[in-house]
């Protein structure tokens, strides 16, 4: 399999790991690093075709937004809502404070 | 209670015996019970079974006289939501998550009177090609449990080859429905995208997926497809069938075009692979039809624009798992460190994998040459697909490169185990059906021949796959499991 050259830091992958809120520990940045270099730089095979002018495909389907009458119906009660949430309160769920 | 066989029962059979009074449902279910008990400990295809639940919801089949398909089990890949039952999507950042609803799949499989037998393994949010990304444990393929059953749907096709379900539902982003319905000698569908609600499935990549039916005959396919398809409007995306399934009769193929792709078939296919899809193709010309060239050309690139797409989607969508609202939390001094930290220990190294590619390619900077250009090539591809089906009726290409590799063969090369979907994920790209049959063994181990079809051909697909089913004359019970010793 053809590949480009695609050289990722420790500090690349940290900030993209802080982007998608992921935390890893030395270990896991220096194997992903590496990983990602190896997969992004098979993806980058397609980065070199030259087809500027071919308008994306997001989706497969060819319909616009699907719309229904905007009318009431019954939803979940307040105590079903909560009843997955790890540390949830009377009337909400419980987080942290949002800055340390 | 009467000791049913059910090893290689199709659920056709399995219908027409309620229907008859051969047996009840409550019998029918207790008889897969038993066999789950002493075969899936060794397969760990099950990740959740509850048979007071499940011998249950028989015996309300039973008071209800058993008409159509009611009674009939079933068991769902743990990526679709059951009311009230634990759904994991084999992740341990959702372990212990109880759904508020039914996915729409399964709601529509209770409304036909199907009977739940428990949810199967998987990769983590289905991201995977061989079941080994499961954070509960790899599933073992019943044909060599040496080897992997494919994935991600891997625990759903382990079942139905185990005889530990006559059917199952599995997801299909990649290849998921279709790669493990091959390894495990089984037929599989990828529907249209948009013929099935996404509704409570929990999401990887919502573009490229579909729910579809593991069978083990091509037309307890389209039963299954005729349970589970229709729009819905729970899922924007979803526009139901142009045209009713009909239960497809073997036949002759005369006049038929299939499209063969050669070029596609040059390198990194097995060469039993290739024997048995070129056994195939002589097969479809001894019952009629004509084989056409046709040209892929930006398919070999579909590898490259999913790695791209499918991981950015996923990125996207997993962001909602933030021990907030549901699942693993692992507390921080502050709600960043607490996101950080849950989703860090709750998500295993695939999912972080994708995760961390997806966003890499949305981020700035990269956003155009990575994602945008991935959108493009989709492009392309669609367009390969419609020119060649304007000379041909379905285009046949082998499900996978290989049979089932051996577990742990590809776990630390991430690009060895994508490559796996090579001939699968140009469909999901293009939203396209595919169907998925045995095609014979190669050295004891089942092989798929993989039929594409244009947009709603899913009726000329399975009509086909009748045909081929019928000439191949494929036995989908592995010799170890046969004769129903347990």
């Amino acid at each position: 399999m053809s590949a480009e050259r695609i050289e990722l830091g420790p500090d690349e992958v940290r900030h993209v790991a802080t982007l998608a809120r992921l935390g890893l520990d030395d270990a896991e940045v220096e194997r992903l690093a590496g990983e990602l270099e190896t997969i992004l730089g098979h993806v980058a095979t397609i980065s070199a075709l030259p087809i500027a002018d071919v308008p994306p495909t997001a989706h497969s389907l060819d319909v616009a937004g699907a719309l229904r009458e905007d009318v009431a119906k019954p939803g979940v009660t307040r105590e079903q809502a909560l009843a997955n949430a790890p540390d949830p309160s009377v009337d909400g769920f419980r987080v942290p404070p949002i800055g340390s | 209670m009467a000791a049913i066989d059910v090893i290689g029962l199709t659920a056709e059979r399995a219908a027409a015996m309620l229907r008859a009074g051969e047996c009840s449902s409550e019998e029918l279910a207790g008889a897969y019970l038993e066999r789950i008990e002493a075969f899936d400990p060794a397969l760990h295809a099950y990740l959740h079974v509850d048979p007071e639940l499940t011998l249950a919801a028989a015996r309300t089949q039973d008071q209800s006289g058993n008409v159509g398909l009611a009674g009939v089990p079933i068991a769902y890949k743990d990526l679709l939501s059951t009311k009230g039952v634990p759904t994991t999507a084999g992740s341990k950042i959702l372990e212990g998550f109880i759904p508020l609803e039914d996915a729409d799949v399964v709601a529509r499989g209770n409304a036909a009177g199907l009977v739940s037998l428990g949810k199967t393994n998987l990769d983590e949010f289905a991201m995977g090609s061989s079941t080994e990304h499961s954070a509960y444990g790899p599933t073992r393929n019943p044909w060599d449990q040496t080897r992997v059953p494919g994935g991600s749907s891997g625990g759903s096709a382990a079942v139905v080859a185990a005889g530990l379900a006559p059917w199952s539902l599995g997801t299909d982003t990649g290849g998921s429905i279709r790669q493990p319905a091959a390894f495990c000698g089984l037929v599989g569908l990828m529907p249209t995208y948009g013929t099935v609600s996404r509704f409570g499935v929990v999401a990887f990549a919502c573009s490229l997926e579909q729910v579809g039916p593991m069978t083990l005959t091509v037309r307890d396919c389209a039963l299954l497809q005729q349970v589970i398809a229709g729009g819905s409007e729970r899922d924007a995306t979803c526009v139901g069938l142009r045209e009713p399934i009909v239960l497809p009769e073997p036949g002759r193929l005369d006049g038929v075009r299939f499209g063969v792709p050669w070029a596609e078939l040059e390198d990194g296919v097995d060469p039993g692979i290739r024997e048995r899809f070129d056994a195939s193709l002589k097969l479809a010309t001894e019952l009629g039809a004509e084989l056409v060239d046709v040209e892929l050309p930006y398919a070999r690139h579909g590898l490259a624009a999913y790695y791209v797409i499918a991981p950015a989607e996923a990125s996207a969508n997993l962001s909602r798992f933030d021990g907030v609202r549901y699942g693993l939390r692992v507390d921080g001094p502050d709600l960043r460190s607490m996101y950080e930290a849950t989703r860090s220990a709750g998500f295993g190294p695939e999912v972080k994998r994708r995760i961390m590619i997806g966003t890499y390619a949305l981020s700035a900077g990269y956003h155009d040459a990575y994602y945008v250009q991935a959108q493009r090539v989709r492009t392309l591809i669609r367009r390969d697909f419609d020119a060649a089906f304007l000379g041909v009726d379905a285009i046949l290409l082998p499900t996978a490169p290989t049979t089932a590799f051996p577990m742990g063969a590809r776990m630390d090369d991430p690009l060895a185990m994508y490559a796996n979907d090579i001939f699968t994920l140009p469909v999901n790209l293009a939203g396209i059906p595919a169907l998925s049959i045995p095609n014979g063994l190669v050295e004891g181990l089942p092989s798929g021949l993989q039929i594409i079809g244009a947009a709603h051909t899913e009726n000329t697909l399975l009509r086909f796959g009748a045909a081929f089913e019928q000439a191949i004359g494929f036995d989908p019970v592995p010799p170890t499991l046969r004769g129903g010793a347990a």
